[in-house]
């Protein structure tokens, strides 16, 4: 594989209720996701499935009990929460206390970037519905990972991996990747410790929030490395690398590269390519020492000895990557992993020369900009509150408010896509995988359909007792290609179900 | 007519320099500028009472 691979992020937003800071977050959260679903689906609303789902499943091999496990672990249990399936195939719900999308499955960054910012705008139509509701205070949500106080709530990404790759390799060439990456992914933090106590600016939103190498956890005690095993797909064949460690980013290029890279350095560990030692000492302590250090001159110390900083570390990971694609494929390289290796490269580049020549494509960067402007006219400290304003405003989402959005509108930001490309990601599923199936059937036949998830559609039909289960466990079938002609054609999920039962 | 003789002769080296340091301060102005629109513009978007703000932005941890 190369960039290319089924893979999708998952977003738990910041909220707040406009003049009732004590407003409980889980009733406002609800109000948001159900205000999108009353609105936009038709008829029955689609329940999620939660048949496939194991969290307690550990990739090494073993599974938690429920006794011992925390109850903010237990995902799988229908708690009644607001919970939808939408058209373009993605997920809409209440985790914790917190709305999240999940996107489809997707099958190469570009489109990962494509539906998660579509989350954006579906979540800003949430909340217009929500405000519709006579009487209701206004919503807002943020893009970001922590409230400077103590909490922090995740972006995730997961990628579809080959079961055979024995986790340790993934443990050992991963960790230092990750322990860097945030120079390119983070998306920048005013404040320092958990709860925000020391003033100054941070690289990265979640580096303060994880404590320890390798664990189950991902409310407490979070792991660099999560060890969550639930493939939804044959776990004969793959596992899914759950990974909880990076920040949620505004920035079409951050978020590009952030898959792009995690998704090329995973090929290399499954063909055994990364030979060379680029252990470091202390993962959680540098993580955050990294973090610290917007100069990016801090310098980690390797398992060999080496002294690199960050952008170093990265660059190793590079050259790697570059001799990988040119060994696998030579001239034959497809044209995203190519573009991921030379983006790749110039924001290293520049990031080693001055970091802030990077202010139009990486989130942090783009937000530190934005602070030392604020420092350098008004004279402002670290502590000032205005300049934790910015850092918390840079996330809002609102298109007229937010400070990322702001840069966009005055042409301060590197796009990758064209507003109307997110926007029809809003309603259209991406073509490639099985996600194609589960939002043509939710666009097509909503009223027949009971219940969805990762993989499965349940029908209620007419004429049958019993509801009818059409399992999706491979997720590059169901692509438009598989069924695009058969949805086309079934003008009522009776015949479609026919269709796709018949000997 | 004396004062005149004591002015050095310039190069056109020299002129292409001084040339070179005053487009470069005119960028600079200019990026200044832009600047101070930008700090302008987002200045209007700011919530207005940042303290407050910042203290009421509370929320419950996730994953």
């Amino acid at each position: 594989m190369s960039v290319r691979r089924v893979m999708g992020t998952e977003t738990e937003f910041g909220i707040s209720v406009q003049g009732q800071p004590t407003a409980n977050p889980m009733v406002a959260s609800s109000q948001v996701v159900n205000a999108y679903a009353l609105s936009v689906l038709r008829a029955r609303r689609a329940r999620w499935d939660f048949e496939e789902e194991s969290p307690l499943r550990d990739a090494r091999g073993f599974d938690v009990s429920r006794e011992v496990a925390d109850p903010s672990q237990l995902t799988d249990e229908d708690l009644g929460l607001a919970n939808v399936i939408l058209t373009n195939g993605a997920r809409l719900y209440v985790d914790h206390a917190h709305p999240e999308y999940s996107t489809p499955e997707c099958t190469n960054p570009r489109d990962v970037v494509r539906w998660d910012k579509a989350g954006e705008l579906v979540m800003q139509d949430a909340c217009r519905f929500a405000a519709a509701v006579p009487s209701a205070a206004p919503i807002v949500l943020y893009k970001n990972n922590t409230d400077n106080k103590g909490a922090s709530y995740g972006a995730h990404e997961n990628y579809l991996m080959r079961r055979s790759t024995p986790f340790g390799d993934i443990v050992r060439h991963l960790t230092p990747f990750f322990v860097s990456r945030q120079v390119v992914t983070g998306a920048g933090r005013v404040g320092r410790g958990q709860d925000g106590r020391e003033d100054d600016f941070q690289v990265s939103q979640r580096a303060d929030y994880f404590e320890v190498e390798v664990g189950l956890e991902t409310t407490l005690k979070r792991p660099i490395i999560n060890t969550r095993d639930e493939p939804h797909a044959d776990p004969e064949r793959y596992r899914r690398l759950h990974v909880i460690i990076g920040d949620a980013n505004l920035s079409e290029i951050s978020g590009y590269l952030k898959v792009g890279t995690t998704s090329l350095v995973l090929s290399m560990i499954e063909d055994g390519f990364i030979t060379r030692e680029l252990g470091v000492e202390q993962p959680v302590r540098s993580l955050r020492a990294v973090s610290h250090d917007p100069t990016l001159k801090h310098q980690l110390t390797l398992h060999d000895g080496r002294r690199l900083t960050a952008v170093q570390l990265q660059l190793e990971y590079l050259d790697l990557a570059r001799k990988y694609v040119e060994d696998k494929y030579g001239a034959d390289a497809d044209e995203q992993t190519r573009d991921v290796l030379a983006r790749w490269e110039s924001v290293l580049t520049r990031l080693e020369t001055d970091p802030l020549l990077c202010a139009r494509e990486l989130d942090w960067v783009a937000k530190l900009t934005l602070l030392n402007r604020y420092r350098d006219r008004d004279g402002l400290e670290w502590s000032d509150a205005k300049l934790h304003l910015v850092d918390l405003q840079y996330a809002d989402i609102r298109p007229g408010r937010g400070l990322y959005n702001k840069l966009v509108a005055m042409g301060q930001v590197e796009r990758l896509l064209t507003d109307e490309e997110i926007a029809a990601a809003v309603h259209q599923p991406p073509p490639d995988t099985r996600a194609y199936f589960r939002g043509r059937c939710l666009e097509k036949y909503a009223e027949r359909i009971a219940a969805a998830s990762w993989d499965s559609v349940i029908f209620d039909l007419p004429g049958r007792d019993s509801l009818q289960r059409v399992p999706t466990i491979d997720p590059l079938r169901g692509s438009r290609a598989h069924v695009g002609e058969l949805l086309d054609r079934c003008e009522t999920a009776e015949q479609l179900f026919e269709a796709l039962t018949r000997p | 007519m004396a004062q005149e003789q004591k002015q050095p002769r310039r190069s056109s080296e020299d002129r292409t320099a001084e040339t070179t340091e005053a487009e470069s301060a005119e960028r600079k102005d200019q990026l200044d500028e832009d600047i101070d629109a930008i700090l302008d513009e987002i200045d209007e978007v700011l919530e207005s009472n940042a303290e407050d703000f910042v203290k009421s932005f509370i929320q419950k941890g996730g994953q």
